[in-house]
């Protein structure tokens, strides 16, 4: 199964500040109501971004100038709480590539890295002049060196950090693991056979 | 080389190192239920595969279920076709599936410990973060996202990076009116909502080994919300006591064998933890959450914080955050906060040993008008247990609604919800922005009793007082 390899991200960003966000703020559990993943790009950080009448409210996806953005910039323990699947999901139908952050929870982090979106880490002071030059200029392009592990803006570079199995995974278009796993289910079996839980 | 129970389980599991540097780990034990799961049979059936190890799958529903009207089609047709969704998998792929005419249908971090399904050594996942809560029988058990779900089903395997292990250790004693919700709200607070991300947390020390099972499925449950992505207690006598003569126990000779081997699992005296923290039982008081994470917490006598008395900038932002969506005073004392609703159930605090506590103190109280106050079995076999003890009516007496099995109003995915910006003294686990099912809704996280003291004084209360318990 051969996968894209992912070395870089290239595209217009937007910043949705905070830290601490869990995914039931990125997708309310009630619109996980859903066999598919299809339509959860619609239903984005909803709560955040209606009014209960359905009226837009004051938040950066709504801002037109920042339509089309395709990478995400955020504070720090992004994606923490439920270890829901429908939130990188979100973000991906909604149009994100790639997430720039603080640093993420763990499980969010993972689901993330499966789908082939690269999470990195980078210092609060970045992420602000980042989102600094975006706010300033929306059509900044940003730029996600995965190869060498940094990011490009405007003129400038910033480091950014992301976890070397995830990295190497996505630039050897290895982050969907099943190819891998499947290979490996002859040992699963004789591995299966020596736990007396699983030979009964 | 002494070694911890993790390394142990690790080690026993892993089948290879994949070119990434990841582990292939062999996932003994799979859970799931309607939410998580539909979508992951459908990445099978597009790929081609089947389900490896069926036998080595469970099912149940939780989430959808609604736990007021339960005969099907459910009046929410979305929830309806997820229901039928699972159980149409379970048929193709020859899953067991615990589903309501079973009896055994609960919310699957009921259901497993129940069935005897979760068992010490073994490592289990579940498309669920409050997985977490098996490892109290001595199981490394993680939640895991959709694309993985997919992977154990496919493969039995999913590839992992090793985590550390921080060793948690509560010495002495509880005081009384004290619970095990106390401990882990408590050690999240202490340590950060974040603290535990890389690591397994063990959780060990007096407190723990005098905790019953369900007790230490209560603080392995939260783990999750300290950012640790497992935590688990050594197996010892009262795990073996728990699990013996449940359906899926081993049976005859093939129980001790299995005993012998669970403690030997055990983590060996004087191997290395990559962290150890110590708290003294004694200093844990009855602990509710004011915020919008479960960190957000302060002991029964403390105040809601005043952002306006910190400098740290971080902090600040986030009290402030907190303060304005929970419609708090800051510098007010917790305990007198009016609430509206009052919820007892859920993976953290939804088996009979909660009911049975609360019940113990709820006989002639009435719940306190304007509240309305529901109490929710995490399993249908927990729901019989109360009602062949009474502890039902003694509920339904003090103005409780008596509910059917299920997630309820843990969160919005069933007809019990919050309205409005209603507050809610709840024995769930998650306090995050409209969590239960308002986006204006709020969460007060504290334990059965807490939300018990709540129920019949209209008022966030130190259940000691409210109950006289000593
Ligand atoms: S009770 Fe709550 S936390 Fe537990 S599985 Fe159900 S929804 Fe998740």
């Amino acid at each position: 199964m051969p996968l894209e390899k992912i070395t870089s991200v290239a595209g217009r960003a937007v910043s949705v500040p905070g830290n601490d966000i869990d995914t039931d703020r990125i997708i309310p559990a009630r619109f996980m109501k859903c066999v598919t993943f299809d339509g959860l790009g619609a239903f984005l950080f909803h709560d955040v971004r209606k009014n209960a009448d359905g009226t837009d409210r004051a938040h950066p996806l709504n801002d037109p100038r920042f339509k089309g953005a395709t990478i995400l910039l955020s504070g720090a323990n992004f994606g923490c709480g439920s270890s829901r699947e429908h939130a990188p999901q979100a973000l991906q139908k909604y149009g994100f590539r790639a997430i720039v952050a603080e640093n993420f929870a763990e499980i969010f982090f993972g689901n993330c890295t499966t789908l082939g979106i690269p999470c990195l880490g980078a210092s609060r002071a970045d992420i602000q002049r980042i989102a600094a030059a975006v706010a300033q200029n929306p059509a900044t392009e940003v730029v996600i060196d995965l190869a060498h592990s940094e990011i490009r803006f405007g003129g400038q570079t910033v480091k950014a950090a992301i976890r070397e199995s995830a990295r190497e995974a996505l630039v050897n278009g290895r982050w969907d693991a099943i190819g891998d796993l499947l290979e490996g289910a002859d040992r699963v079996k004789k591995l299966a056979a020596r736990l007396p839980y699983l030979s009964v | 080389m002494p070694k911890s129970l993790f390394q142990k389980v690790w080690e026993a599991h892993t089948v290879r190192t994949l070119a990434n540097g990841q582990t292939q780990l062999l996932i003994g034990t799979h859970l799931i239920h309607e939410v998580t799961s539909p979508q992951a049979f459908g990445m099978l059936r597009d790929l081609g595969l089947k389900v490896a190890m069926p036998n080595r799958t469970f099912a149940t529903v939780d989430h959808i279920v609604p736990t007021d009207e339960v005969a099907e089609p459910y009046a929410d047709p979305l929830a309806d076709a997820m229901i039928k969704s699972l159980r149409r998998s379970c048929q193709e792929f020859g899953i067991t599936f615990f589903d309501r005419a079973t009896g055994k249908q609960g919310i699957v971090h009921v259901v497993g410990p129940e069935q005897g399904i979760t068992q010490p050594g073994t490592t289990i996942a579940c498309g669920d973060s409050h997985t977490s809560t098996h490892g109290a029988f001595g199981a490394i058990a993680f939640g895991i996202g959709t694309t993985q779900i997919r992977d154990v089903l496919a493969t039995q395997t999913m590839a992992l990076g090793r985590l550390k292990v921080r060793r948690i250790n509560v010495t002495g004693r509880l005081g009384p009116g004290v619970y095990a919700k106390d401990v882990i709200l408590h050690l999240i607070q202490t340590l950060g909502v974040n603290g535990g991300t890389g690591f397994a947390y063990e959780y060990g020390g007096d407190v723990f080994d005098r905790f019953s099972m369900e007790e230490r499925m209560t603080v392995c449950n939260m783990s999750i919300e300290g950012g640790a992505r497992v935590g688990y207690v050594n197996p010892d006598e009262t795990t073996f006591a728990y699990l013996e003569g449940r359906p899926y126990s081993p049976k005859g000779a093939a129980w001790e064998a299995a005993v012998a081997g669970w403690r030997a699992v055990a983590s060996d005296p004087g191997c290395a933890y990559d962290d150890v923290v110590t708290i003294r039982g004694e200093d844990i008081p009855p602990t509710v959450t004011w915020g919008i994470n479960p960190g957000q917490a302060v002991g029964i006598d403390g105040c809601i914080p005043d952002p306006s008395k910190t400098t740290a900038v971080d902090e600040k932002a986030s009290i402030e955050e907190a303060l304005a969506y929970m419609k708090l005073k800051p510098g007010a004392p917790i305990k007198g906060t009016k609430i509206d609703v009052a919820f007892v159930g859920s993976c953290t605090n939804g088996r009979l040993s909660d009911f049975q506590e609360v019940a113990r103190f709820l006989k002639g109280r009435r719940v306190a008008p304007g509240v309305k106050a529901i109490a929710v079995p995490g399993s249908q076999g927990v729901g019989v247990l109360c009602v062949s003890l009474g502890i039902d009516r003694l509920f339904r007496d003090a103005g409780f609604e008596w509910r059917e099995a299920g997630c309820s109003m843990c969160l919005a995915m069933n007809p019990d919800k919050l309205v409005g910006d209603q507050i809610c003294a709840s024995s769930s686990n998650r306090n995050f922005k409209g969590r239960q099912g308002s986006p204006t809704g709020r969460t007060l996280l504290m334990s059965p009793l807490m939300v018990a003291a709540a129920a019949v004084t209209g008022r966030v209360a130190d259940a000691r007082a409210v109950f006289n318990v000593a």
